[in-house]
Formats: C-alpha cells, structure tokens, sequence
C-alpha cells in the first residue's frame, strides 16, 4: 500500500529561544574558488552556484583568483561607506522612533554588498534596487541630505512626499525608483539592458532582488528574458536569510541555492560571501567586465545576514532566536574589512576610532540640515498641489477639476 | 488616398513611426519573423531587423515589464500581447510600475510606452478570446486607454499613442480588423475598402488622443460608444430609424467629457454600449458623468446595453454580444419616456 501523503512545509532549525544554528550554511575556504575566464560558457560553471566564492580568511588575509583587485586606498573609502551607511541607518532608525517618519528600512550587516558593487559600476550604468540597497547610493557619494528629505517626506523631498520613506529614485546616480512591490524591477533591469543593446550603447544594468522575493513570477521572467536575448544585466540576488519572518527555505532555499536557478536558464551564475567587501567587489567586476564584453547576463547570489529587523514595523525576537548575528559564520563585513585593512598595515583601531566619529558627525549634520526642512508631523511639507502632478506628463482635465475640489 | 484595413492601418502606423525614429521597437509573441497572428507587424522585422521587431517569449509580465525598462531607457516600445485575455499576468507590470514611475519618482523616470491588444468578441473565441477589460485599464490612474472603431483613428491614434510619454494601453478590436461590422453574424463579411474611413493618407498624421468623434448627427439620443460598437449603434439608429447622435469616444482615459456634455444637452437622453460585461464596466463612469453633468437636460433614464456579467459563451455568442437588435431595442424605449 503507498504511503499516506503527508506536505513537507520547510521550518528552520531554531525558533526563539534556541541556540543560533548555521551548520547547514557551508563555508568554502577563502581563495578555495578560482576565478574564471569572463567569457566562460555558463555551463562550465556550474559548480560555481554550490561554492562561496570568498577573498578574506578569518585572520583578515586576502587570498587567492579574486584578491588584489583593489589598493588600500579603494578599501579604506569601502570601509568608510559601509561605516557611513551603518551611521546612516542607525540615525535614521532613530529619527522613525521619534516619530520624523513612519518607517525605516536598515541595511544593517549587509552593507558590502550595496557598496562595494556600486564601486564596479560606471557613470551611465543602471541600478533597480530594493529597499535594502542604500548602500548604492552612499557609496555613489550621494549627499545624505538628499536622501533624509526623502525619509522626513519634506519640502525638499524630490519625490514630493509620495513615497514610502526609503524608496528613493536618483536617475543621476543611476538608482532607478524604487517599487515597494517586490521582484517587479527585475524584469525591468533586463528590459533596460536590452535597450542599451538594442541601440549599440555601453550601458549596463544591475537588477536587485531579495532571496524570498525569488519567488514571485517577475523573477522567471527576468531570468527567461535574460537567457533568450542574453543583454548586459547582473541579476543580484541578496540572501540575508529572512524575509520579514519567512526564513530563505520558505522561498525554495532548503531545496537548491538561488544561485543555481540560473542553471535551468542558461545564465551563468556565481555565489558569493556577501559580507567579504573584497568578494563582492571582485564578483560584480566580473559580471560588469562580462555584460560589458557583450557575453551576456549574470546570476550572482551574495550570502549574508540581515542583522536588523525587516523595518521599523518588525520585530524579529517573536520568530527567529537571539544572537543569530552573533553566530552567523560570515561575520560583520566591517569588522572583516577593518581587520584586514589593520593586518596589511593600512589601518589601525585609533584611526577606525576617528572615522567612526567623523561619519557619525556629518550623519548628524545632514540630519539637521534636513530636518530644518521639515520632517513628516512638523515644519514644511509639499504642497497639496503636487498631489495631481505627474500622474500624467500634463495634467488632464479631470485632474484639474479634482484639485480645484481640494481647493489647491 | 490609400484603402488600408485596420490591420494594415495599425501596421502602416508603425511602419510609420519606425522609419522616423530609432528608438521605436516592436516585440511580442510571434511579432517578428510570422508578423503576429492577425498580421499586424507582418514585414516589419524584414524592413527593420531583428533587434527593432522581435519575437518575445510567452511571458506578459515579461513582456510589460522589460518594455517598461526599455521606455525608461529612453526607447518607445510598441509590445503587443497576443489577445487581450492574456494580459493579466502582466497587470502587475502595467498597474504598479508603467502607471506609476513617473509619480513615484517625482518626474525622474517614466515609461512612454504602448502595449497593444486585441479586443473584444464576434470571432467564436470564447472566454480566453474575447475579453473587453477596458474597464479594469481606464480605473488606473497614470494610464490612457484608447480604442479605435476604423483604420484611419487606428493609424492617428496609434502614432498618437507612440508619440506620448505615458503609457498608452491600445485596445484593438478584433472583429474590426478586416471588415466593419454591425453585428450582424448571418450577412456576408463587408472589407473595409468600402468603408469611407479607411481612405488613410500615407506617413504620419495624428488623431489625439482625448478627442472623440461624433459619427452621425442626430436630435433624438445620444448612444455613448467606442470600438466594434460603434458601428452596432449605426446599424441600430438606421434599423430602427431613431435620429440618434452616436459619439465614438475613441479614448476612453483622458476622456472627451465636452463632446458628452454638448450632445446630452443636445438630445436629453443617452444610451450607453458597450461589449464588456455590465457591472462596474466603462459605463458606469459614462452614466455618472451624465448623471453628475447633464443631469437637468435629460428626459428619460440612462440605459446601458453592455455584455451580461457572464463569461463570454462560444455556441452561444450571439446572445451575449449586444447587437443592434438589443440597441435598438434601448433606442426605442429612450424615445418612450
């Protein structure tokens, strides 16, 4: 007689109050993945979506194919955006807690991969992050001003106030807007890289999605987009584990690695030590040096922690244990990149002392700055007007009649 | 002048387009080497190449949302969906992303592009052929929904539609493509070439969007209409010999509520038509806009003749379709009250 069938519904090993438990995440040894020719053919690489590719060992040494990629000079400045991104968010944080706006997003612990991919990027390339991706526009040197505006929803909030805080849009920073809805840019970086081959241009685009939004439809349809007409886009998918509550097996990860969905398609595909500043950026250079010598897209997964909680309206505590971050095998990507900027001689703990106070003050003078232009329950706001404009080009007529029924 | 078929008309306005401007791009499920299933981009890959009229996997979603990609690029993608029963899994794309860019990013981005489709019934296509979803394109802002009932607004329209930097949903009524049609099933297929409107001047002319036409003049009623309608409302004022002013509203989003206004006021009653199911459809927004505007000047009910809250039947088309015989019927008892 068969067996009575039963439904396999995925639950992590731990759940509040047990100990943290990553043995189910393997490690491969720093420098153990070799780096491989760009125009490799995806299906040579296969074993590339099972491995980690990863530069820094645990005592801070950069190792093997993909180290060297970068001076001491390009590391500090990654070390100082991924300091200033963490400032940022932790000041922002602050600001929804004493009610400037209704909501924040952190990028806590997964800063190195926003800002060290913005780092392989060029003036003219494209991104379509998530919500998570600050990090692209701090390391882009976008002034933090700018950004707080957009999160106070103020009078010099270049989104008029009509957005989530945190889901900004800079074209000149190339940070396409951001959704909200989850997977939707992803087939829109794919069409945008399309474009740039369609009309013989250079340009790339990097599409950003999160491990549990691999899940929604739009990220087949990039991923088949992108085998057929094989366009300059990087597909990054960030695995920080937990999608607000759902841990990554709900989304298929206790199955197969998101890195190897790009198999079924074609598309070549790596997975790399999200929290290794030296990987991410060496990873992304060769998906960058790849779209841009027209052989095609590529899948890269960056493995990392969300160390915060999904955002402001989240509490982690009621279903993932405590201490997880401390316990997580791929440590703080600062603390990794600060080790090994102090091992080689570049760095040391006094001057670490001093950028931490240096990005926390210029967080606090941009915080002031864009606070006297108002935050969301106080000071200057956009006007009611711009409710109506840029729904179309020109506004409609019947648009027209509704604002003059507001009396605006 | 040239006699064009709507199909011709529709691949003549793209034709049109692609010749002036680079950035113009056509895609979708077999566009490109066959030239669609109703032959509307039929040679266009031949006279532009593959990388500007290009065949699209199986995928709306991806088909929206890579043409939204390209839009915000800067290109004018033209993306057809085969039918327009298909579309939905690309209503994500169209509802959250095309209609929205341009105010979530305070201006930043937009996506000047236009997804066509075939609409409508009256080609024994059932549920899965036959849908009329203006209603569900016209209730999201960000939008324009236009549909042409002739060849010569489908070519103006649709270089129009190609020609704006919002998104344009172009809804192409299937059973118009090679012959007008009043809804008369049993009499032999008419083509076009008979037709006044399809006299369409070669190269680019527009037809704007947001301007509807009156068809015929007339004193009795007036019947609101667009698409395959429009020329079931002929036969029906002639059939039953009421004067009735019959406006083709042509773009449904911006709306023409002018010419609505002038020809309620005109006659004091209207009758509204259309082929997608009643409830919640386009004209309830007609009928409130008459109600709101005209609401002193008419002297009988608003009546909506319109496809019954049904899905579309196959064997039993002719009783959903609203055929002349069901205007009609609404024209004489507009004229009672």
């Amino acid at each position: 007689m068969s067996p009575r069938l039963t439904l396999h519904v995925p639950e992590p090993s731990v759940r509040p109050g047990g100990r943290p438990d990553f043995s189910h995440v393997a490690v491969s040894k720093a420098g153990e993945v070799p780096r491989p020719r760009i125009d490799v053919a995806p299906g040579d690489i296969r074993d590339f979506a099972y491995a980690m590719i990863r530069v820094l060992d645990d005592e801070g040494g950069a190792v093997g194919d993909w180290a060297g990629a970068l001076s001491a000079e390009q590391l500090r400045k990654g070390l100082r955006d991924m300091m200033l991104t963490r400032a940022f968010d932790a000041r922002m944080l602050l600001s929804q807690r004493q009610g400037k706006t209704s909501f924040y997003i952190t990028s806590l612990g997964e800063e190195a991969i926003a800002c060290a991919h913005r780092m392989s990027l060029t003036p003219g390339d494209m991104c379509f992050p998530t919500y998570r991706q600050q990090g692209l526009l701090i390391a882009h040197g976008w002034p933090l001003v700018d950004m707080m505006c957009e999160i106070f929803s103020n009078e010099k909030d270049r989104l008029k106030g009509r957005q989530l805080s945190g889901l900004y849009s800079a074209k000149e920073a190339g940070f396409f807007t951001v959704s909200g809805n989850l997977g939707t840019q992803y087939p829109q970086a794919v069409g945008w890289a399309m474009a740039s081959a369609i009309m013989g241009d250079q340009k790339i685009a990097s599409g950003w999605i999160g491990e549990g939004s691999t899940a929604e439809t739009d990220f087949h349809s990039a991923l088949v987009f992108a085998s057929v007409y094989r366009p300059p886009v990087i597909l990054n998918i960030v695995n920080n584990q937990w999608a607000i509550s759902s841990y990554q097996g709900m989304a298929g990860g206790e199955s197969a690695k998101f890195a190897a969905r790009a198999h079924g398609y074609g598309v070549a595909s790596l997975r790399a030590d999200g929290n290794d500043y030296l990987a991410v950026y060496a990873v992304s250079k060769w998906a960058v040096e790849r779209a841009r010598a027209n052989l095609g897209p590529t899948v890269i997964e960056w493995v990392t922690y969300r160390a915060g909680a999904h955002s402001t309206s989240d509490d982690p505590s009621k279903y993932r244990p405590k201490g997880e971050w401390a316990a997580w095998p791929l440590g703080d990507p600062i603390e990794r990149l600060k080790t090994h900027l102090i091992r080689v001689g570049a760095w040391s703990e006094e001057r670490m002392k001093q950028m931490q106070a240096e990005v926390e003050s210029e967080v606090l003078e941009a915080a002031k700055e864009a606070e006297s232009h108002g935050t969301l329950h106080d000071g200057p706001r956009p006007s009611a007007a711009t409710i109506f404009e840029d729904v179309y080009k020109d506004m409609p007529r019947h648009l027209r009649e509704q604002r003059q029924q507001l009396g605006v | 002048m040239p006699r064009l078929s709507m199909v011709e008309a529709i691949r003549d306005a793209m034709d049109t387009k692609m010749a002036e401007d680079e950035r113009v791009v056509v895609f979708g499920e077999d566009v490109g080497y066959f030239g669609g299933v109703f032959r509307c981009t039929e040679g266009l890959q031949r006279k532009y190449g593959k990388s500007r009229c290009f065949d699209a996997p199986i995928n709306e979603s991806g088909i929206v949302g890579v043409a939204i990609g390209m839009g915000a690029y800067g290109l004018r993608p033209v993306a057809e969906i085969q039918f327009a029963d298909y579309v939905y899994p690309g209503y994500d794309q169209i509802v959250s992303e095309a209609a929205r860019l341009r105010y979530r990013s305070g201006g930043e981005f937009f996506a000047p592009i236009v997804i066509r489709m075939p609409v409508g019934g009256g080609i024994y296509g059932g549920q899965t052929h036959s849908q009329s979803p203006e209603a569900l394109f016209a209730h999201v802002c960000g939008l324009k929904t236009v549909i042409p009932s002739n060849p010569y607004d489908a070519k103006g329209l649709l270089i129009s539609a190609i020609e704006d930097d919002d998104p344009v949903i172009f809804l192409e009524p299937k059973r118009l493509y090679n012959g007008p049609f009043a809804g008369h099933p049993d009499q032999p297929a008419v083509p076009w070439a008979k037709h006044a409107l399809s006299e369409v001047p070669a190269g680019r002319y527009v037809v704007p969007l947001g301007e509807a036409a009156v068809r015929r003049e007339g004193k009795a009623v007036t019947v609101l209409c667009y698409g395959t309608m429009t020329h079931v409302a002929e036969a029906a004022a002639d059939e039953t010999g009421v004067d009735a002013e019959i406006i083709d509203l042509r773009s449904l989003i911006p709306l023409d509520v002018d010419a609505i206004v002038r020809s309620v006021e005109k006659t004091g009653r209207c009758v509204i038509v259309h082929e997608a199911t009643l409830t919640a459809g386009f004209g309830a927004e007609l009928a409130a806009q008459v109600a709101e505007r005209c609401f002193y000047a008419l002297e009988a009910p608003i009546q909506r003749v319109c496809g019954w809250d049904t899905p579309y039947p196959v064997a039993e088309e002719w009783d959903y379709f609203p055929g002349p015989e069901r205007v009609g019927r609404a024209l004489l008892k507009a004229m009672e009250a």
